[in-house]
C-alpha cells in the first residue's frame, strides 16, 4: 500500500455545505476541541485524519449533534448547515439528523430484518406514502449501498446475520434511505477486512455524486484514496486543512508532515 | 457496483429551514413529549405509592406509642389481699386478679372523691368501666413486688380502657360512642373531666414495646415484648446458621467447584430456591421440622431454621458476587509465594470479600425479619403471653414474631388492634431501617475499587 | 443424657484434641516446628476434626433415624391390637403424646418413675392423665398404654446408646488423631481435605432443601389423593371444605382467583415499572436517578405484611367507598382489585430494576444508530431498544408473575377468604370488586390452627402447595432460561 498519489479532482470551492467557526468542545473539564474552523463542501469527500484521541471523531459527532446524548459534553462556537446555525435553540436535532446522516465505526444493524433496518428511517420521517413506495425506497437505498444483489432474496432475514462488511454496507444503505444531504462516516472500515473495505471505499466514491461525505479515518492511504479534501487534527486542534493532494504532497505544517511520514501517531 | 450507478439520479431535496419545525417533526416531538410524560408519570406513581403507604401506616400507628393512663389512689386493704394477715408471699399470691375487683371499685370511688369529680348519672360499674380490665393485674403485680404496701393507700397508675384511650386519640367521638355498646357518651365526659382534673394522662407507652400480647378484650394492654424477643431469637439462629453455611457454600462454588453436573445442579437449585414462594418454605418447615423431626410448634428454633433455608440463597448470591469482585491477582500472589489454595482463600480472598458478604447477610436478615407467611404455618400465630426463656432453652419455648403479631392483631375484632398493628409495623420498619442503613454504611465504608 | 450435654462433651474432647495434637506435634519435632510438614496448629485441627466430625454426624443421623425405627417397632404393636374403625396414624400420635406426657410428668415430679411405668388402663386413668395435663384424641386402651410404655422404654434405651456411641466415637477419633502425629504427617493436606468436604456439604444443602420441599409435599399429596380423587381436585369448579366430611375441594376457583389477582397486579406493575425503568435509564439526569431509583427500590424492601396491612386498612376501604359501592359492584373491602393493586405496587420495583438491567444491556451503538438516523429518543426506545430487550423483559415479567402467584400476605389480608363462584355466571366470576381467594390463602387457612393430618381438608393444603410449587418453578425456570439466553446475546 505505497500508493500515496492523490487523485486529481476538480473541486468546486464555491459550494460550502457546512461551515464551522470557532468550535470548542469540552468533556467535563477536558478541552477536547480547540478553536476549529472548517468549511465542508457539497458533493465532496472530506477526510479527517490524525492520531488517536485528536478529536476528529468528536468533531464529526458535533456536525449532527450526536454529542447531545452525552451529558457532560458542552459545545461552543457555530456550525452552519446551509447558512443556518445547527446549535441554534430553535433547531430540532431530530430534523437536523434527518439531513445529516451518520455511519458508525462498528456496524450496528438493529436486531430486525434487513428490510426493517432500511425502512426504519423513511418510516420515522414519513417519507413513504404507502407500502409500494417504501419498498421502492428500500430497494433504492440497498442498491445505493451496493448490497442489493446480496440480500434481495432474504430481505426479511435478520440484519445481524450478515457478515461484517455486509452489515456495514447495510448501515450505509440505512443511512442513505432517509435521503440526507451530508453523510458522516466515523471510521467506517476499521472493523472490516480489506475486501469489504475496498467495496465500501468504492461506494463512498459513488455516494459523493449525491452527498457531501465526511469520513474520519485512521488510514492515510484511505484518506488519499477516497477524499478530495483532508483535514489534519492534532491534540484537539485543526492543524491543516486543504486539498488532499496538497496535504499529502506539500504539507505546510511540521506536525502534518511528521504524521504523514509516520513519525507521530 | 453497477447497481449504485443504476439509481444515479439525485433524490429530491427538501430545502426547509432547520429553524422551523415541519409538520411531521412537530407531531413527532409531541409524541416524544407524551412518551416522556408517561415515564415521569410512572415514577410519580411509584413514589406516590411509597408516600401514601408510609403516611397511611404512620398516621394509623403512631398513636399506639401513646396511651391513656389513670392515676388511682388505691386502698390496699389487708382483709382482701392478705386474709391470713401474715404477709406470706405465697398467701398474697393466692389472691387472684378477681380478688382485686373490689379494690379497684373502691379505688375509683376514692380517686373521684379526692379529685372532686361528680359521677352522677353514671352507675358505679360504668365509672369503673373507664379503667382497663388489665388494671387488677397491674395492681396485683405491684403488690406482689412489694408486699409492704398492703394496708396503705397507694397512688398507682393503671391503664384506661381502650375506648377511653380511643377518645383521646380521636378514634372514638361522642357520636360514635352513642352507637357503641362498649362506651357511653357519659363515660367520655367523665374521662374528659378526669383529664382536666389531672388524674388521667396520655403519655409515652413503653409497655407497647415491652409487654406481652393481651387477650381480645383488652387491646390497651397488648404489647410487642414476646414478638420482639421471638424475632430476635430467630434472627440469631438465622445469623448463626445461614452466614457460615452460605459463606462455605459460596467459597466452594466460586473457588473450588469443578465444572461438572453436580455443580450445575447446585447452581440451578440455588437460583430456583431464591424464587420459590415463601409459603412453600412454611410447608417444608411444618412437614420436616415439626411433623417429622418432632420439634415444638411456635418455637423460634423452627422459625429460625425455616428462615435460614429461605435466606441462604440470598446470602450465597451476595457472597459469590463479592468473592468474584476480588481480583485474581490477589489469589495468584498468595499462590505464588507457596500458600495452598485453601490458605489463599481463607487468608486473603475471604477477608477482602467480607464487607460485601456482611452487606448481603444484613439484607438477607432484613428480608427474613419481615417474612410472615411461612411462620403462620409453623404455628407462630399462637397466643403467647409468657416470655421465652434465655437461649438456648428459649429457642424451644413458644414465642411470636413481629410480622406475625401484626397479622394476629389484624384478625381481631376490636378496632384498637388496627392501631396496634400499625404501631407494630412502625417498630418493624424501624428495625429494617436500622439494618439497611447499617448495610449501606458498611458498603460505603469498605467499598473498594480495584 | 440430653443432647446438649453430649454436644458439650464432644466439643470439649475436640478442644482437648486440638491442644494435645498441637503439643504432641511440637514435641515430636523437638520444639522446632520448622521440621514439621505443616504448621503445628494444623496438627491440632486435624485431631479436632477427627474427634468432632464423625461423632456429630452419627449424632445427627441417630436423632433423625431413631424416631422412625422406634415408630416402626411400636406401630407393629399398635397394629395388632387395633380395634375396627380406628386410624393407625391417629393412634400413633396418641401413643407419642402419652409417652411424652408421662415423661414430662416424671421429670416434673408429678409421677415417680415406678408409678409411671405401673399405670393401668382403667377408667380412672383418663382423669388422672387429664390432671397431669395430658389430653388425648381417644380414650386410653390397654394397647395404647402398652405401646406408650414400650415407646418410652425404647426411647430411653436409644438415648443411652446414642450417648455411649457418640462419646466413644469422639474419644476414638481423638486417639486416632493423636496417634497419627509425626513430623512427616501432612496435617495441612488432611485438614484441607476435611474442610473441602465441609464446604461441599454446605453447598449440597441447596439440593437437600429442594429435595425436602418436593418430598414433604409429595408424600402428603399422595396421601391426599388416596382419600380424595385427583380428577375432582383438578377439575371440580367448587371449593367448599367441610371438616365434617363431604368437602368439595376443586382447585379451579382458587387458581382462577390467583391468576386474576396476579393479572391485575401485572397490569399495574408492568407498565409502571417498565416506564419508570425507561425514564430512569434513558431520560433522567444523574441527580434524578440518584434520588428516584433508591426511593423506588425502598418499595422492594418493605415486607409483604406491611403491604397486606396497607390493603386492609387503606386501599380496601377506599376502593369500596369510592368505586365498588357507587358503581354497585359490591360491598366488600377485600377484593381482587384491592389485592391486585397493592401487589402491583409491591412488584413495581421488581419489574423496574430487572428491566433497568436489561435495557442497560442493550449496546449504546444501537441507540447511536437510531439517533444518527434522526429518530427521536422515544422512537429509538420503542422501535429499537424495546424490541432488542424484549426477551429479557418477557423474562422479567414472568419472574414477576411467579412472585405474584406465590405471594401470600397481601392476599390473606386483601383478597378475602371466599372462593370464586365459577358456577354462578360470568359476571360473578370476573367482578374485580368481589372477594376472591387464592391458592396461598387456602394453604394458610387449611394449615393454621388445630389441624388433623389425616383428613383431606388438611392434606389438600399439600396438594395446593405442590401445585403452586410446580407452577412457580416452571415460570422461574422458563424466565431464567430466557434471561440467560438474552444476556449471552450481548456478551
Amino acid at each position: 500500500m505505497n500508493d500515496m498519489r492523490p487523485l486529481e479532482r476538480i473541486v468546486d470551492t464555491d459550494n460550502v455545505k457546512i461551515a464551522a467557526k470557532n468550535v470548542q468542545v469540552y468533556y467535563g473539564d477536558t478541552h477536547a476541541i480547540k478553536d476549529v474552523d472548517v468549511d465542508i463542501l457539497a458533493n465532496t469527500v472530506t477526510a479527517f485524519i490524525g492520531p488517536s484521541g485528536c478529536g476528529k471523531s468528536t468533531f464529526l459527532r458535533c456536525i449532527n449533534r450526536m454529542n447531545d446524548t452525552i451529558d457532560i459534553a458542552r459545545i461552543e462556537g457555530n456550525i452552519l448547515l446551509d447558512g443556518e446555525d445547527i446549535y441554534d435553540k430553535r433547531v430540532d436535532p431530530v430534523q437536523l439528523r434527518a439531513r445529516v446522516g451518520m455511519v458508525f465505526q462498528k456496524p450496528n444493524p438493529f436486531p430486525k430484518s434487513i428490510y426493517d433496518n432500511v425502512a426504519y428511517g423513511p418510516k420515522i420521517h414519513g417519507l413513504a406514502r404507502n407500502k409500494a413506495e417504501l419498498d421502492e425506497i428500500v430497494e433504492k437505498a440497498l442498491r445505493r449501498g451496493a448490497i442489493w444483489d446480496e440480500v434481495k432474496d432474504r430481505l426479511h432475514a435478520s440484519g445481524t446475520g450478515l457478515s461484517g462488511g455486509q452489515q456495514q454496507r447495510l448501515c450505509i444503505a440505512r443511512a442513505v434511505a432517509t435521503e440526507p444531504e451530508v453523510l458522516l462516516m466515523d471510521e467506517p472500515c476499521s472493523a472490516l477486512d480489506p475486501i469489504a473495505t475496498a467495496q465500501v471505499e468504492e461506494l463512498i466514491d459513488e455516494l459523493k455524486e449525491t452527498y457531501s461525505v465526511v469520513i474520519v479515518t485512521h488510514s492515510m492511504q484511505q484518506a488519499a484514496r477516497v477524499s478530495q479534501k483532508t483535514a489534519f487534527f492534532h491534540l484537539g486542534n485543526l492543524v491543516e486543512y486543504g486539498d488532499t493532494g496538497d496535504i499529502f504532497n506539500t504539507p505546510q505544517d511540521q506536525r502534518t508532515e511528521s504524521y504523514i511520514t509516520g513519525r507521530i501517531g | 457496483m453497477t447497481d449504485a450507478t443504476a439509481s444515479g439520479a439525485a433524490p429530491e431535496r427538501r430545502h426547509t429551514s432547520l429553524m422551523t419545525a415541519d409538520k411531521g417533526t412537530r407531531r413527532r416531538n409531541a409524541a416524544e413529549a407524551r412518551f416522556r410524560a408517561y415515564g415521569l408519570a410512572a415514577i410519580a406513581v411509584g413514589l406516590a405509592a411509597l408516600v401514601i403507604l408510609l403516611v397511611s401506616i404512620l398516621s394509623q400507628g403512631l398513636s399506639s406509642f401513646r396511651q391513656a393512663y389513670v392515676t388511682l389512689d388505691v386502698p390496699l386493704t389487708a382483709e382482701t389481699l392478705d386474709p391470713g394477715g401474715n404477709r406470706d408471699p405465697a398467701d398474697i399470691a393466692s389472691v387472684s386478679t378477681f380478688g382485686y375487683s373490689s379494690i379497684i371499685r373502691d379505688a375509683v370511688l376514692n380517686t373521684f372523691r379526692n379529685a372532686g369529680i361528680e359521677i352522677e348519672g353514671l352507675s358505679e360499674d360504668e365509672a369503673r368501666g373507664i379503667i382497663s380490665p388489665e388494671a387488677s393485674a397491674q395492681i396485683r403485680d405491684r403488690v406482689l413486688a412489694d408486699p409492704e404496701l398492703i394496708g396503705q393507700t397507694v397512688e398507682i397508675e393503671v391503664l384506661a380502657n381502650s375506648w377511653i384511650d380511643g377518645y383521646f386519640k380521636g378514634r372514638v367521638t361522642d357520636r360514635t360512642a352513642e352507637l357503641n355498646s362498649n362506651v357511653s357518651p357519659a363515660q367520655i365526659q367523665l374521662a374528659q373531666a378526669m383529664q382536666d382534673a389531672g388524674i388521667l394522662n396520655v403519655h409515652f407507652n413503653w409497655a407497647f414495646i415491652t409487654a406481652p400480647d393481651a387477650s381480645d378484650n383488652r387491646p390497651e394492654a397488648a404489647g410487642l415484648g414476646v414478638a420482639i424477643i421471638g424475632s430476635l431469637y430467630m434472627m440469631l439462629i438465622v445469623l448463626c446458621l445461614a452466614l457460615p453455611i452460605g459463606v462455605a457454600a459460596s467459597i466452594y462454588l466460586e473457588e473450588f467447584a469443578p465444572q461438572n453436573w453436580f455443580t450445575d445442579v447446585i447452581e440451578v437449585n440455588i437460583s430456583n430456591l431464591a424464587a420459590v414462594p415463601s409459603i412453600v418454605y412454611g410447608i417444608l418447615g411444618l412437614a420436616i421440622f415439626i411433623n417429622f423431626a418432632g420439634l415444638p410448634q411456635s418455637a423460634p428454633i423452627v422459625g429460625g431454621l425455616v428462615l435460614t433455608l429461605m435466606t441462604l440463597p440470598t446470602i450465597i448470591i451476595a457472597t459469590r458476587a463479592s468473592l468474584k469482585a476480588v481480583p485474581p491477582s490477589i489469589r495468584d500472589a498468595a499462590l505464588g509465594i507457596g500458600a495452598s489454595k485453601m490458605q489463599s482463600v481463607f487468608h486473603h480472598v475471604l477477608p477482602l470479600a467480607m464487607p460485601g458478604i456482611l452487606t448481603g447477610t444484613i439484607i438477607g436478615l432484613a428480608q427474613a425479619l419481615g417474612e410472615t407467611a411461612p411462620l403462620l404455618l409453623i404455628g407462630m400465630v399462637a397466643f403467647v403471653r409468657d416470655y421465652p426463656a434465655a437461649p438456648p432453652d428459649g429457642f424451644f419455648d413458644p414465642a411470636s414474631a413481629l410480622p406475625v403479631q401484626v397479622y394476629n392483631w389484624t384478625q381481631r375484632a376490636d378496632p384498637a388492634f388496627v392501631e396496634r398493628a400499625s404501631g407494630a409495623i412502625i417498630v418493624l420498619l424501624v428495625f429494617l431501617l436500622i439494618m439497611n442503613t447499617l448495610a449501606i454504611v458498611l458498603r460505603r465504608r469498605f467499598e473498594r475499587r480495584w | 443424657m440430653p443432647v446438649f450435654w453430649i454436644l458439650a462433651i464432644v466439643l470439649v474432647l475436640g478442644a482437648a484434641g486440638y491442644v494435645l495434637g498441637r503439643a504432641r506435634a511440637l514435641s515430636s519435632a523437638g520444639d522446632d516446628y520448622r521440621s514439621l510438614h505443616s504448621l503445628p496448629s494444623y496438627y491440632g485441627w486435624n485431631a479436632f476434626i477427627l474427634t468432632v466430625v464423625p461423632a456429630l454426624l452419627v449424632l445427627a443421623a441417630w436423632m433423625l433415624i431413631a424416631p422412625i425405627v422406634i415408630d416402626g417397632m411400636v406401630s407393629g404393636l399398635v397394629d395388632e391390637g387395633m380395634q375396627e374403625g380406628s386410624n393407625l396414624s391417629l393412634l400413633m400420635s396418641d401413643v407419642r403424646r402419652l409417652a411424652a406426657g408421662l415423661d414430662s410428668a416424671v421429670s416434673s415430679g408429678a409421677l415417680s418413675a415406678s408409678e409411671a411405668s405401673g399405670l393401668v388402663a382403667d377408667n380412672a386413668l383418663a382423669g388422672r392423665l387429664m390432671g397431669l395435663g395430658i389430653s388425648l384424641g381417644s380414650s386410653v386402651t390397654e394397647t395404647t398404654l402398652a405401646a406408650a410404655q414400650r415407646y418410652r422404654g425404647l426411647a430411653a434405651a436409644s438415648q443411652v446408646w446414642m450417648a455411649v456411641v457418640v462419646i466413644a466415637l469422639a474419644a476414638g477419633g481423638l486417639l486416632l488423631g493423636l496417634r497419627r502425629i509425626n513430623p512427616s504427617f501432612r496435617a495441612r493436606n488432611a485438614v484441607e481435605t476435611g474442610l473441602l468436604a465441609l464446604l461441599i456439604l454446605a453447598s449440597s444443602i441447596a439440593i437437600l432443601t429442594t429435595l425436602g420441599i418436593v418430598l414433604s409435599m409429595l408424600f402428603e399429596t399422595i396421601n391426599f389423593f388416596r382419600q380424595y380423587p385427583a380428577s375432582e381436585f383438578f377439575f371440580s369448579t367448587t371449593w367448599s371444605p367441610d371438616f365434617r366430611g363431604n368437602s368439595e375441594l376443586g382447585i379451579l376457583p382458587l387458581l382462577w382467583g390467583t391468576l386474576y389477582i396476579s393479572l391485575i397486579a401485572l397490569l399495574v406493575a408492568v407498565p409502571v415499572g417498565l416506564f419508570a425503568a425507561i425514564y430512569l435509564s434513558e431520560y433522567a439526569g444523574p441527580k434524578m436517578r440518584a434520588v428516584a431509583k433508591p426511593l423506588i427500590e425502598v418499595l422492594a424492601g418493605i415486607p409483604t405484611i406491611v403491604y397486606g396491612l396497607f390493603a386492609l386498612i387503606t386501599v380496601g376501604p377506599a376502593l369500596r367507598d369510592y368505586f365498588a359501592q357507587p358503581l354497585g359492584l359490591g360491598n366488600s373491602s377485600s377484593s381482587v382489585m384491592t389485592a391486585g393493586l397493592v401487589m402491583g405496587i409491591m412488584l413495581i420495583p421488581f419489574v423496574s430494576s430487572l428491566s433497568d438491567d436489561i435495557i442497560n444491556a442493550v449496546p449504546q451503538s444501537m441507540r447511536d444508530g437510531s439517533l444518527g438516523l434522526g429518530a427521536t429518543p422515544s422512537e429509538t426506545i420503542r422501535s429499537v431498544i424495546i424490541p432488542a430487550a424484549l426477551p429479557g423483559i418477557v423474562g422479567a415479567v414472568l419472574l414477576a408473575a411467579s412472585r405474584a402467584i406465590g405471594e401470600t400476605m397481601i392476599v390473606v389480608l386483601g383478597a378475602g377468604a371466599a372462593a370464586a363462584r365459577l358456577n354462578e355466571g360470568l359476571t360473578e366470576a370476573i367482578n374485580p370488586f368481589e372477594a376472591m381467594t387464592t391458592v396461598t390463602v387456602k394453604i394458610v387457612s387449611q394449615l393454621t390452627g388445630d389441624t388433623d393430618f389425616a383428613s383431606p381438608e388438611t392434606l389438600v393444603a399439600f396438594a395446593l402447595g405442590l401445585t403452586l410449587f410446580v407452577i412457580t418453578l416452571a415460570l422461574n425456570v422458563l424466565a431464567l432460561y430466557i434471561v440467560r439466553k438474552y444476556r449471552e446475546q450481548y456478551e
